[in-house]
This record gives C-alpha cells, structure tokens and sequence, in this order.
C-alpha cells in the first residue's frame, strides 16, 4: 500500500485555499485584474454604504433646494465648497446622487441578473438534460427570444406598463419592473450556454455512475451536472452583470427607467442632458463616467476570468 | 433459486436508417454469490451487456424484447421508481476508467454519504461512519482523511479501490465489473482484482465481469461467456473453455495470448475484423473469419446447444473434435 503522505497538520483556512489556488495565482499575477478588482470594490463598497458616505439625502425633497441647482464641481470656478462634484438641475448634490444612483445601478444590474441566471440555468440543465423534443422547443423559444432584440422588447414592456398602471404606480414600482424585463429578456444566453455544457458533461462516465447509483435525474442535474458547468455560468454572468447595467441606463435615458426623483446613473445621464449645450456638462459627463468605469471594470473582470477558467488554457 | 436469470434478452440500436440489433437473443443465469465472466473483441456486446442488465441503455439503444429476472423481479418491466431502488443498492456497477467515473467537484465522503442517504434512511454522522468501514474493507488508508479529499488528490489505483467501495455500499447482491481494470497498470491491476476476488467471497457478492482479458477470467470466475457480434457463442466452466475451448473463435482467442507463441515468433491472430453490427454476414457471424467454414456455416445461424461440457453455437464443432483427436493420434 502507498504510504500516507497527507499531513493532517494545519488545515489551511478557506482563504488561504483560495488565495494559493490556480485562480489566486493568476489573480496575483494579473496588474490588470487587481486594478480592476481594486476599482469594482471602491464603487461597490461607496454604493453599498451610500447612507453613510453621501452629505445629503438626494431622495428627500426637504434637503434639495432649487436656488442650488446647476453648482460647478470644485475644480471649475464658481463652485461652492459644501457640493464637491457640483448640483444637478434640481439643487441635488451630484455626489451624493452619484452614489446613490450607482447603488441603484448595481442592485438592478445584479437582481436582473440573478433573474436571468435563475432562468437561464433552469431552462438550460432542463433542455441539455432531457433532451429530444422539450429540447428542440425550448431551445426554439429561445431562438425567438433572442431574435428580438432585448432593449426592443423592454421598451415595448414598460412602455405598456407604463400607459397601463399610469406613471405615478409605475414610478413607484420601477425597480421591479426593470429587473423583470432585463431578466426575462436575456434569458436565453444563459439558457444556451448551460445548456452546450450539460451536453458536454452528461456524456461523462460520472453521470453514468450516479445513474447506476440509483440517483434520479433531479439530483443528478443540480447535484451533479450544475456544479461541474459552473465556470461559463461565472463567465458570462460578469458580461450579464455589465449588460444589465448598460440596459437599465440606456432605458433610463429613455425615459422608460428610474424616475428622475429616485435617479439611477442612467436617468441622472439623461436629466443632464438637457443641460449639456448650455454649460453645465458635469451633470452627464461625471455619472457617465462613474457608469464607463463600472461597465469597464466588470468586464475586464470578466475577460480576466474567462482566460483563467478557460479549461482549454490550463488543462492543455 | 438463481439470483440473475436472463432470457432471449434482445437489444437493438435505432440508427437514421434502420434499427441494428446490438444483442442477439442472450440468455444466461447467475447463482448467488457466482462470479461470470463476459469475454469477446470490443464490439462483441459485452458493455451493452452490462447496462441493459441495469436497464440503463440510452437512445437510440433500447431493450426489444427478453426478460431480466433478477431477484424474482423482472428489470425490464420495471418502472423509474423501481430502476432507481434497485439500482446502486440491490445491484452495482464499476467502470473502466477511475479518473472520470467519479464526480471531480464532490469530495469522496459527499459522494459515499449522497449515496447511502439516497437509499437509507440515515442521518449524516450513521452514513460517514459506514463509508469509513466500507473504505477500510478495501484498504484505504486514514479513511477520515479522504472523505474530504476530492477525485484529483487520489491516484487512479486508489480511486478505482474508493469507487469498489462505493459499489459495496449498499451491500449489493450483484456488481457487474466493467473493464475495473484496463485503465490501471499491470500491478495496480492484479492488487483490485484480488481485492474485488476477496470481497465478492467474503460477502456473497455475485459478480460479472466483463473484459476482453482470458488470464483475468480464469483467476476470478467459475464460469465464462464469449461473446461474438451480440451472441452468446460459447458459455460454460471457466476452465472447461480456458483449457478446452471448443468454438473456432475461443481457440483463436487463446491462441492468440502472447503465451501461446514463443519469443521471436508472430502472434497467431485472428485474421479480419468483427463485422459491423450494420453488416452482419448471413449464417454464423463468425464464418468470414472461419477457417473451418463450410457452406452451412455461410447460410444458417448456428444454435447454441451443448456439447460435453459446454455449450457451443458451431455447426463445425463434431467435425472440429475428430480432426483434433485424428491429429493427436497422428502425433
């Protein structure tokens, strides 16, 4: 018998697992993946916290006054010290909004896609799993869902949402009604993907094994299958998350998104834009590029994980 | 009464064009705590075997007609419910290649335990403690450590030992071994084999195995099938077909084992391949590649039928047996 070479002596903690695995390793390795990690947790962490970080509550109309609106940020003459990055057009301090509207930004960005996964995941395993027919039609449906292009189908959705419950119920709801339609309408990346995958790891001789151990197909799919394609899941799930966040501000800009009393980056954009000609450009170009720089992290996030759990890469 | 009792168990494949019959009417029994092995080229059926016996067969393959008993129960007409309860826990199965049989992303205890709770009622401490004795039986060392070890950390000797030990969870009254060996090297090889041996003696376990490999035969089993293009050719005592095999194809085979040749000479093989199962030549399968073929061989399918010892499907065999005896006298 070999003889027993594991030494029981520290179990290494779960982060020290983490950090010396292969992904820590090219994690540690990649300037390019720490900055951009670096970055994606500044902006999260001052989203998260905004109550905390930001001066003044930009939801509450007591604190705004309109005699405040359009203040240059600190660094144009004319500024007043007590609103950094400048008002908007209403007297809002934009930093403030700024960090609000990105907790807004990110909650909807990641819900939807949560939203998506959920279905996408279900669908997919399904679909890969059973096979034949259920295949073909759900797949089919796919197809058709795709075929329309997600922004056509979310301004259809809220713009019918929004003629049918009136603008006040559906300012109100907006958030809900953003993440249903990010998530419904893209759907079908995830369903695609999971589903390559399943028919790649169902032929493996460990899904026969669990067959032969009596296991039913439920758990063999969640159990079994699912924790084995994880890693296109994590994949696209970071360009779903930079997708989602793109949506929800380009169906803000529309008009179609967050209501302008409760901003996400998207509508503080477009309530800027009205603005821009006749000088006060802070109010579009510093949340656009809060919205550049998140979109842009996020991917080169994505791009870093995909070359690391690319099996082909590593596995040769 | 015997444990396995399969009969005229038939299973074709349903292609694009037409529906091929992969089986061809097999019929064989198993006593309890009896080890058989299955021996043929690769093609012969003898993997097909192995998971029609589970009912386990995937499109486009599917069982046409026969009956499975096992344990008085007939596998084929059982339902999903009935396949899932019997499955893993009255009857098991080992593969060939330990490296991916077992799930990468489960450590071994997540796997022994999901296996005893999916067929007992247990808590999860009961369920650890008996894949520790289960891991002990095969002689894996420090069982507490590799239930939290994952496939990769494990060598493949060791894996295949785990994934024996899984099989025997549930104390099985059959395991039907799949090539448990192929995938390991020669010395690892002989070590499993004496372990599977061992296991199955000591707990009644019937086995079959199945594998293209005669010296492994004749140490596990006590009786023996060889398969030819989804038939039963010859069947009967392992060391009745070893020692005096009687259809042309047993001969070739043993024939054809490096010991039958002596250093610096060609090995005697077989001459041509095992037809395709979309073209099976009319008459005994084995005709093309027959040097005792006559025109009889190359128009009817020979019936299985006894003859001494075993049972042989030949229409040749009589004939076969006096040229051997006139040659003995010759020398």
């Amino acid at each position: 018998m070999s003889s027993n070479t594991m030494t029981s002596a520290t179990e290494p903690s779960r982060f020290a697992k983490i950090w010396n695995s292969n992904i820590g390793y090219s994690f540690r390795k990649n300037p390019v993946a720490i900055v951009s990690m670096a970055i994606f947790l500044i902006i999260a962490m001052s989203a998260l916290l905004s109550p905390l970080l930001a001066p003044y509550d930009p939801y509450d109309p007591a604190s705004i006054d309109i005699m405040n609106s359009e203040y240059p940020p600190f660094w144009v003459s004319g500024s007043l010290p007590e609103f950094s990055l400048g008002t908007d057009d209403q007297g809002r301090d934009l930093w403030s909004t700024i960090l609000y509207g990105t907790r807004l930004s990110l909650l909807i960005g990641i819900c939807a896609v949560a939203l998506q996964a959920f279905l996408g995941i279900s669908i997919g395993l399904i679909a890969g799993y059973v096979g034949g027919r259920l295949d073909s039609l759900l797949m089919r449906l796919a197809d058709i869902q795709l075929s329309f292009s997600t922004l056509m189908v979310a301004i259809i959705f809220l713009a019918v949402t929004q003629a049918m419950f009136g603008s006040e119920t559906f300012n109100q709801y907006a958030v809900f009604f953003l993440i249903a339609v990010i998530g419904v309408a893209e759907w079908p990346q995830y369903a695609r993907t999971v589903r390559a995958t399943v028919l790649a790891e169902k032929k493996k001789e460990y899904v026969d094994s669990a067959r032969v151990l009596g296991f039913g197909p439920g758990r063999i799919m969640v159990r079994h299958i699912l924790p084995n394609s994880l890693s296109p899941i994590f994949v696209i799930s970071t360009v779903q998350v930079a997708n989602a966040i793109i949506s929800e501000a380009s169906l803000s800009f529309l008009g179609l998104g967050m209501p302008p009393s409760q901003p996400s980056l998207g509508s503080l954009i477009s309530s800027g834009f009205d603005y821009i000609f006749s000088g006060s450009w802070w109010i579009t170009v510093i949340p656009g590029v809060v919205l550049v720089v998140l979109v842009l992290v996020i991917n080169l996030l994505g791009d870093w994980m995909r070359d690391v759990l690319n099996p082909k890469l590593y596995k040769g | 009464m015997s444990l396995l009792s399969v009969r005229d168990l038939t299973v074709k494949f349903a292609m694009r064009e037409q529906t091929v019959t992969a089986l061809n009417g097999i019929s064989f029994d198993l006593a309890k705590g009896e080890r058989l092995g299955i021996v043929g080229e690769s093609g012969a059926g003898k993997s097909i075997t192995g998971f029609a016996l589970m009912n386990l067969l995937s499109r486009p393959g599917f069982i046409d007609h026969g009956q499975i008993m096992f344990e008085g129960e007939d596998v084929v007409t059982m339902n999903d419910r009935q396949l899932r309860g019997m499955r893993g826990n009255r009857m098991a199965m080992i593969f060939q290649d330990p490296m991916v049989t077992l799930n990468p992303v489960l450590t071994i205890g997540q796997q022994m335990i999901e296996t005893l709770m999916a067929h007992r009622k247990l808590s999860r401490e009961e369920a650890r403690q008996i894949a520790i004795v289960k891991l002990r039986e095969v002689y894996i060392p420090s069982p507490e450590e590799r239930l939290e070890q994952y496939p990769h950390e494990l060598s493949g000797g060791m894996r295949q030992r785990i994934i024996i030990a899984i099989a025997l969870l549930l104390d099985p009254q059959l395991i039907i071994a799949d090539e448990p060996t192929t995938a390991l090297d020669v010395t690892i090889q002989a070590d499993i084999m004496e372990l599977l041996l061992e296991l199955c003696q000591s707990n009644q376990v019937g086995l079959i195995l199945i594998t293209h490999d005669l010296g492994v035969v004749s140490q596990m089993t006590e009786r023996t099938l060889v398969m030819y293009a989804g038939r039963i050719i010859e069947a009967g005592r392992t060391r009745e077909i070893i020692n005096d095999p009687q259809h042309p194809y047993t001969q070739g085979l043993i024939n054809a084992l490096p010991q039958q040749t002596l250093p610096g000479q060609r090995l005697k093989q077989i001459p041509g391949n095992m037809p395709s199962l979309t073209n099976i030549p009319p008459g005994c399968p084995f005709n093309p590649r027959c040097e005792y073929a006559t025109d009889l061989c190359r128009s009817r399918i020979p019936e299985i039928s006894h003859y001494g010892e075993v049972e042989v499907a030949c229409h040749e065999v009589q004939r076969l047996q006096s040229n051997d005896a006139r040659r003995e006298v010759k020398a």
